[in-house]
């Protein structure tokens, strides 16, 4: 379980962009997190609260988007997209797809921030 | 007003993928060769280091970094005439990162290596998220474990550049699937090369100090 360490990264991140921004406060982080990052959306969450207590951050909210698994198929030439890290083969051809073009994902897209940080502390 | 959007698109593991990239480049231009072992406990990383490095030693120089949470038996069992090992305790953490590896080779002379070793903390799951700057990443599956393995944790293989089948010696007592191991392996990751070794017999062992002595393509 090392989702605590990366919720650790993740606050810390979010504090130095908020900082950056001239103190401003953060209203949501939006992460990209892959199937294939080796990090469990559910155990994140649950750490990313404890990680950002006593923070500026703290009391805002995490939205993780579940980014797909994605391959390039060199029968079809094709990106597709897999139901599943068990089985790595085309949807359509069933080739093996030694590629992957996405699932691995574990990146901050944006942050939500109040413009007058003032008004809303 | 509501709250502004703005963008970030910054991995999370920035840190440590910056500091990979900077032992990386330090571990290149010292001309030594990193190789990380990472299994889940039990595999027998240490056993299989043990004999690598016992091998290796006749005519190269290596050293080793072996990753626990707790004490230190890994490296006094790895330590050997004319071999360097540190370990590095990772206290409640279930994986390494590269700065812990930077920290870990203080004072060491790397251009004064042909290898470097580091055996990850037994752990299938977290290592898989941390560059250590390493040039090849092995993952270690024994045929004691189940031919499932691979199914179960298909982001460490996605993760390694090698897998290695260990403890082949006990195959036959264990009732291990060969075929449904490698299918499984291939099935997660295709086309990941495989080798199979026994560090007890020394099967295969000569087919892994080859693969070491080769070029390793840049990774990350």
């Amino acid at each position: 379980m090392h989702e605590l360490s990366v919720a650790t990264s993740l606050v810390d991140m979010a504090c130095e962009k908020a900082h950056a921004m001239g103190g401003v406060r953060v209203e949501a982080l939006h992460l990209r997190l892959g199937p294939l990052s080796g990090v469990v959306k559910d155990a994140l969450l649950f750490s990313f609260e404890v990680a950002a207590q006593g923070t500026p951050i703290e009391g805002a909210r995490l939205v993780i988007e579940t980014t797909p698994i994605t391959v390039l198929c060199p029968t079809c030439a094709e990106e597709r997209v897999l139901a599943s890290a068990q089985r790595r083969r085309c949807p359509v051809c069933d080739t093996p797809t030694p590629e992957l073009t996405g699932g691995r994902e574990l990146e901050l897209r944006a942050l939500e921030v109040w413009e007058d940080a003032a008004a809303h502390r | 007003m509501p709250p502004r959007i703005v963008e970030v698109r910054e991995g999370v593991l920035k840190k440590n993928d910056l500091l990979a990239r900077e032992l990386r480049e330090r571990f290149r231009h010292a001309e030594v060769t990193v190789v990380s072992l990472v299994s889940s406990p039990g595999a027998g990383k240490t056993t299989f280091l043990e004999r690598t490095l016992r091998e290796l030693k006749a005519h190269s120089r290596v050293a080793a970094l072996v990753g626990d949470l707790a004490t230190d038996n890994d490296a006094r069992r790895l330590a050997q005439d004319g071999v360097a090992v540190r370990q590095i305790v990772t206290g409640t953490v279930c994986h390494l990162e590269a700065q812990m590896v930077g920290e870990a080779l203080a004072g060491w002379d790397l251009p004064a290596l042909d290898y470097l070793f580091i055996e990850n903390v037994g752990n299938l799951v977290c290592p898989a998220s941390y560059d250590l700057g390493e040039d090849l990443r092995t993952v270690l599956l024994s045929v004691t474990e189940g031919e499932d393995k691979p199914l179960k944790y298909p982001t460490i293989f996605n993760s390694a550049d090698l897998a290695l089948i260990t403890k082949t010696d006990m195959a036959e007592a264990a009732g291990f699937d060969r075929a449904a191991a490698l299918h499984n392996i291939h099935e997660v990751r295709p086309g990941l090369e495989i080798l199979e070794v026994s560090a007890r017999t020394g099967a295969g062992m000569a087919r892994w100090l080859e693969r070491l002595a080769a070029p390793m393509p840049a990774r990350a």
